[in-house]
């Protein structure tokens, strides 16, 4: 399980401070989420944890080694939207991370290598319910559906670490409770550490272990620029085990 | 009352509607043609049907006498063959510059506003220098209507390149993708169908400068054989060489379109 350290970390595009002054600790296999208001800088957070933003000043550091500045295997993503390739059918989205993996320059397994890769993806789609859909394109499937498949691309590769920006935003509440019962389940099996923006504070508190509010703390028009968000609220959620207790006996157990 | 903007046609009305304008064109030409020959029986002009179909069964059934050729077969053969050159190393061309261009940042630092400027270059203002670089033979041709239509087709799909979402490509690296894994997994089977999209918005100029390039310089096809024909005022063999052209334009445009349904059947799924 991998643990994240986040030092004094700074955001700033031009002469606006995005982000200023950002420092916790995340506990191996803690679930994180991110809350704060729109244009606070969550995302920006994100894409820093992500790779694809580099930061101002301050580092981060994976199990205190710096992390890479571009993405990478060992932190998956889940975005809100256009979070899989509408030219592959379930299956091959799944799959898709394990060729890049074991093929470098054709990204195309054969043979028993592709017959590994093909179960182990089969596996995780019927670990987020969609061994239904493994035949149907992304754009054959509901939002929900969609988000799940995401979710199970992304965890084929097995990441230390797992980033959701706003992944359940866009879906009706009764689909979204559904997700999140198989995000908690998977999180606890894979014991990553998971990062969650959300807008949603009950979403939040149900999912995460802690809870990190980004805002601003100083609002005066004036100072707008110059001064970023930081971390204004760090509460640890009760009850909430660190790392996580498995939900149920394993399934030997049970059988004995 | 509905309004206007409310009102649809089924689909028996929709399929008559669009007769309508083919029919009226037809009429017009009949009526005029009639009137022109009444007046003067030799009259090249309007051709009547008669004339019309005698110089189909000529040009199309009849050898020609001198070469023993099948004229119009001959000529579509030489022109789909120089348009189809043309085109397919256009397509090849704009397809791997138009990726690059899109996707990685060095190239498009470098490449953008060349490609940009050799799109504002009028293509048929190259046609003398190729006639002299390259000689009046094929090639000549094959190249105007490749250095025509490539820029446009490097640009197009540089757009369309771009327009990936961002996600998808950092997606595509948490993965565990390198660039030329993304290049081939990611973007160029999502790119395949809109190089087709811009090959058939590019065609109507493929064929301009196909004709353009046989009209001034050739032995055989389409283009020439109308710029030909214009010496003798023969109407009808022009017509109905236009008309063949134009339905020629048209099947291959709609080829295309049913080509991307069949293989690209992620594009049109799930679209209800």
């Amino acid at each position: 399980m991998t643990q994240v350290t986040v030092e004094n970390l700074w955001k700033v595009y031009g002469d606006q401070t995005v982000l200023e002054n950002i420092n916790f600790t995340a506990e191996p296999g803690s679930f994180i989420s991110l809350v704060g208001p729109s244009g606070c800088g969550k995302s920006t957070f994100l894409r820093m944890m992500l790779g694809d933003e580099s930061p101002s000043r301050g580092r981060i550091l994976i199990d205190g080694v710096e992390l890479e500045d571009e993405p990478s295997p060992d932190r998956g993503v889940v975005f809100q939207k256009y979070s899989v390739f509408p030219h592959l059918t379930a299956l091959q989205n799944v799959m898709l991370g394990l060729e890049f993996g074991g093929s470098p320059f054709l990204a195309r397994l054969r043979g028993k290598k592709r017959r590994a890769a093909r179960a182990a993806s089969l596996e995780m789609l019927q670990n987020v319910g969609l061994s239904q859909a493994a035949g149907k394109y992304p754009s054959e499937l509901s939002g929900g559906m969609q988000q799940r498949l995401a979710i199970a691309q992304a965890l084929v590769k097995k990441p230390k670490i797992l980033l959701l920006d706003e992944p359940f935003g866009a879906l009706d509440p009764g689909i979204r409770a559904e997700v999140h019962d198989i995000m908690l389940r998977l999180w606890r099996e894979e014991r990553m550490t998971i990062f969650m923006v959300t807008h949603d504070l009950s979403e939040a508190f149900k999912l995460g272990t802690r809870v990190i509010a980004f805002d601003r703390v100083r609002t005066r028009p004036e100072e707008a620029k110059a001064y970023g968000a930081t971390v204004t609220f760090d509460l640890k959620v009760d009850g909430k085990s660190v790392p996580p207790a498995p939900a149920e006996p394993p399934l030997k157990a049970a059988a004995q | 009352m509905r309004r206007l903007i409310n009102r649809r046609p089924d689909i028996a009305t929709r399929f008559g509607l669009m007769l309508v304008p083919f029919v009226i064109v037809i009429i017009v030409y009949m009526v005029a043609s009639e009137a022109r020959l009444s007046v003067n029986p030799n009259d090249k002009l309007l051709p009547g049907w008669s004339s019309i179909s005698a110089a189909v069964e000529r040009m199309a059934f009849q050898p020609d006498q001198r070469t023993g050729n099948y004229l119009l077969w001959t000529d579509t053969i030489s022109s789909l063959t120089r348009l189809g050159i043309g085109v397919a190393i256009a397509t090849l061309i704009g397809g791997v510059f138009g990726i690059l261009q899109g996707l990685i940042p060095y190239w498009r630092a470098t490449f953008n506003s060349f490609t940009a400027v050799l799109s504002m270059i009028p293509p048929l203002a190259l046609l003398p220098i190729l006639f002299i670089a390259l000689g009046l033979g094929e090639l000549s041709k094959v190249a105007l209507i490749a250095i025509g239509i490539t820029p446009f087709l490097i640009r197009d799909l540089a757009l369309r390149t771009a327009e990936i979402p961002h996600e998808e490509i950092i997606k595509a690296q948490t993965l565990g993708a390198s660039t030329w894994q993304i290049i081939l997994r990611v973007v160029v089977p999502q790119m395949l169908p809109r190089l087709i999209d811009g090959l058939r918005f590019s065609l109507g100029a493929a064929w301009l400068f196909l004709i353009a390039a046989e009209a001034i310089a050739s032995d055989s096809g389409l283009g020439y054989r109308i710029f030909l024909m214009r010496r003798y005022l023969a109407m009808d063999v022009i017509l109905p060489y236009v008309a063949w052209i134009t339905f020629l334009a048209f099947a291959l445009d709609l080829a295309l379109r049913l080509f991307q349904r069949v293989a690209f059947p992620w594009m049109f799924r799930g679209r209800a």
